[in-house]
């Protein structure tokens, strides 16, 4: 966790932060897509989809590999598990807090208070 | 053991917890109302709390520090901005140095916890909002947390099953 800088976790975060770019990483995980089979699945240019592909790249979200003439797109999964293991940890957190409210609040019924 | 869900928002970096607790309402704020009581809930055994100051209401502040196992400590205090006994808390949590002055340098979060009476008990929902992803990690950094595999697994499955998501259906809260 410590070893991720703090620039790219804001950059993780600034791309996700778009719902078509959520879709492309969606897209393209498991089976890479070209940029232009891509670009037929949004009412947007090729080329604001391309801008979309580039912002996931930087974020190391997605990384693109020549296929012949076409661009293939494979989505990373590491920097995802970064955030979710962040929020996760984060709720293990609060969820042993709840605990020991409740272990509390069932000492005074042994207390008889 | 109480009832618990929660949400993440990875957008708005938000946490939502909600716990159903075998206890009346007022009993529950009592936790937050008294300082011992606190105290005994805000931080795990390896990292033992002692709340300072407590003052329960708008414009007052509750300042506590966490015991690391090898004896340094970590200071936070509240800022409290609205209290609705026994319903409602809402305040700015800051990190601090050893006199309690808020560390400007260090991202907060906005907290509102809501009590609400059900019939079994009380319905608790805490909302943690952090100022930014450098806070999220500050809070975790602390050392504070066991780690959990859990989470990696479900990331895993949902990345699996993404494949073959419906586009046309698909909510941003996938990834969420």
């Amino acid at each position: 966790m410590k070893a991720v800088l703090d620039d790219e976790v804001d950059a993780l975060f600034q791309a996700l932060a778009d719902r078509t770019r959520r879709d492309i990483v969606r897209r393209v995980t498991g089976e890479g897509l070209s940029v232009s089979d891509l670009a037929a699945g949004y009412d947007m240019s090729f080329a604001a989809v391309q801008k979309h592909v580039a912002v996931l790249e930087r974020a190391g979200l997605v990384t693109k590999r020549r296929v012949g003439k076409r661009q293939i797109a494979h989505a990373e999964v590491g920097p995802l598990r970064t955030i979710r293991s962040m929020l996760a940890e984060l709720e293990d957190q609060w969820v042993e807090r709840v605990q020991r409210i409740d272990d509390l609040l069932a000492g005074d019924e042994q207390a008889g208070s | 053991m109480p009832v618990i869900d929660t949400f993440h928002d990875e957008e708005t970096l938000t946490l939502t917890i909600v716990a159903e607790f075998a206890a009346p309402l007022e009993r529950v704020w009592e936790v937050y109302a008294d300082p011992r009581q606190l105290e005994q809930i805000w931080g795990p055994p390896t990292y033992p709390a002692t709340v300072v100051d407590h003052s329960l209401a708008p414009g007052g502040r509750v300042t506590y520090y966490m015991t690391s196992p090898e004896g340094e400590k970590f200071c936070g205090l509240w800022e409290l901005t609205a209290v609705d006994r026994p319903t409602r808390l809402e305040f700015r949590d800051y990190f601090a140095d050893e006199d309690f002055t808020v560390v400007e340098s260090m991202p907060g979060s906005s907290c509102v916890y809501r009590f609400e009476a059900t019939e079994t008990g009380t319905r608790a929902t805490y909302e943690s909002v952090f100022d930014s992803v450098e806070g999220l990690r500050t809070v975790l950094e602390m050392g504070v947390i066991e780690g959990s595999t859990g989470a990696i697994n479900q990331i895993d499955g949902l990345l699996a099953r993404s494949g073959t998501v419906n586009r046309a259906n698909s909510q941003p809260s996938e990834l969420a």
